[in-house]
């Protein structure tokens, strides 16, 4: 029960997010959503993702807003806009539709089949040695995944600083 | 059911922000619903009712617990939407630099 | 000094932040060292003592903070820990496996000092995740264009 009235929130403060005209006030809505969601994340038993989704929504917060210091003219609406936003949300009342009859298939909510993670829990303690059973499968079973998100991490690094060197200078050219 | 059509709704409206949209930084907020809607999605798959955290304690035998896989998946796919969000946010911030404006239907000249 | 008191932000500011700096740091080292017992890992912990130096950073406004935090400090530190998390998975080549848990006894579990790799890849983790978020924030805030004052 409480996790539909957290759902819906989260929907509702979307949607503000997305209509409202002014840039800060849209991008403190989206922090609502991500406040909303790590709530879920500990409803949904995972606590490790609500730690993460926490600390990481604080910094994508402070990055944002440091793109929405630099003002802009307001928009004008053109002649085909009633046209396309027709079009663009009976597209999206298709999608819904189809959707329903594929979410159909997959297993009620609350009863999952676990095949291969029940020989994570078993055999996880014994193996590895760990207690935190997330951590052993990221750090030990799943090593690869691992190595290969520090290298993403690594090359957005690389491509921020890579961007904004071009004109001005950073600060520190002693 | 009902919590996996909340998450595609959750989805689709991202999805409307990106295609209707014409401030470069109302598309960056799209792309960051709709991260969030598909981080959600996979948790909800894996979710057991009244079952407890993946967490091993003393003392105590558990039978039951939540499926710990999506969880796994789910904390690198976070990691990587920050980063991918930061490069985006470093783009636009030279865009506005260049051509002055945040509207995309102005930003039309493809130069080398 | 009066001239130290008027960039940054305002004396309150200042003051919590003086106080609560360390204590932020010292949480973040925590969940990591405890990444293999309780909820947390390596990416929180880093991702957490990265927001405790943007924090100072916020608060004292930029020059007096990057006096303290030199520029190359963090390219070396990113690097030397995406260099430690290598060595440890290719170490796995002695046992002619990938990413192998070599240490033979695994210790005791519920204890610090247990479940072999585990602990050495979540420092190597939080190092590289930690400077490599501080890095992107300093570009991005430091940038200033040819149209603004120098």
């Amino acid at each position: 029960m409480e996790l539909q009235l957290l759902l819906l929130f989260m929907v509702l403060a979307a949607i503000v997010a997305v209509e409202i005209d002014d840039l800060l006030s849209s991008v403190i809505a989206v922090g609502a959503v991500g406040l909303g969601l790590s709530l879920a994340f500990l409803i949904l038993k995972a606590p490790d993702l609500a730690i993460t989704q926490l600390v990481v929504e604080i910094l994508c917060l402070i990055i944002l807003i440091r793109a929405t210091i630099k003002k802009d003219l307001p928009l004008i609406r053109n002649g085909r806009w009633l046209f396309n936003t027709i079009s663009t949300l009976l597209f999206i009342v298709f999608f819904l539709i189809f959707a329903y009859f594929a979410l159909k298939e997959l297993p009620r909510f609350g009863v999952p089949l676990m095949r291969v993670a029940q020989e994570y829990i078993q055999n996880g303690m014994q193996k590895t040695g760990a207690t935190n059973l997330v951590a052993s499968i990221i750090l030990d079973f799943r090593g690869y995944d691992t190595l290969g998100e520090a290298t993403v991490l690594f090359t957005a690094v690389m491509g921020v600083l890579a961007v904004m060197r071009k004109i001005g200078r950073l600060k520190n050219e002693r | 059911m009902i919590e996996y059509i909340l998450c595609f709704l959750l989805f689709c409206i991202g999805l409307y922000c990106i295609l209707r949209k014409r401030n470069i930084i109302k598309i960056i907020i799209g792309l960051g619903i709709i991260e969030y809607a598909v981080n959600l999605f996979f948790l909800l798959i894996g979710y057991r009712m009244y079952a407890r955290a993946p967490i091993l304690a003393k003392d105590q035998v558990i039978t039951n617990m939540v499926d710990p896989l999506p969880q796994a998946l789910v904390l690198t796919s976070i990691v990587i939407g920050l980063a991918v969000t930061a490069l985006i946010v470093a783009i636009a911030i030279r865009i506005y630099e260049k051509y002055g404006t945040f509207d995309i239907t102005k930003i039309r000249r493809l130069k080398g | 000094m009066k001239d130290n008191q008027q960039k940054g932000m305002s004396l309150i500011v200042k003051t919590i932040t003086r106080l609560t700096v360390g204590l932020i740091l010292l949480y973040g080292i925590y969940i990591v060292l405890h990444g293999h017992l309780t909820p947390g890992g390596g990416f929180a912990g880093g991702v957490i003592i990265a927001l405790s130096f943007i924090h100072l950073m916020l608060a004292y406004g930029k020059e007096t903070a990057l006096k303290k935090l030199f520029q190359t400090l963090t390219s070396v530190l990113e690097s030397m820990g995406a260099v430690m998390f290598l060595t440890i998975a290719v170490l796995g080549f002695l046992g002619g496996y990938f990413f192998l848990n070599f240490f033979l006894n695994k210790g005791r579990s519920f204890e610090l000092f247990s479940a072999g790799i585990i602990p050495l890849c979540n420092i190597a983790i939080s190092l590289k995740v930690g400077a490599g978020l501080f890095a992107i924030f300093v570009a991005l805030v430091l940038f200033r264009s040819l149209g603004e004052k120098k």
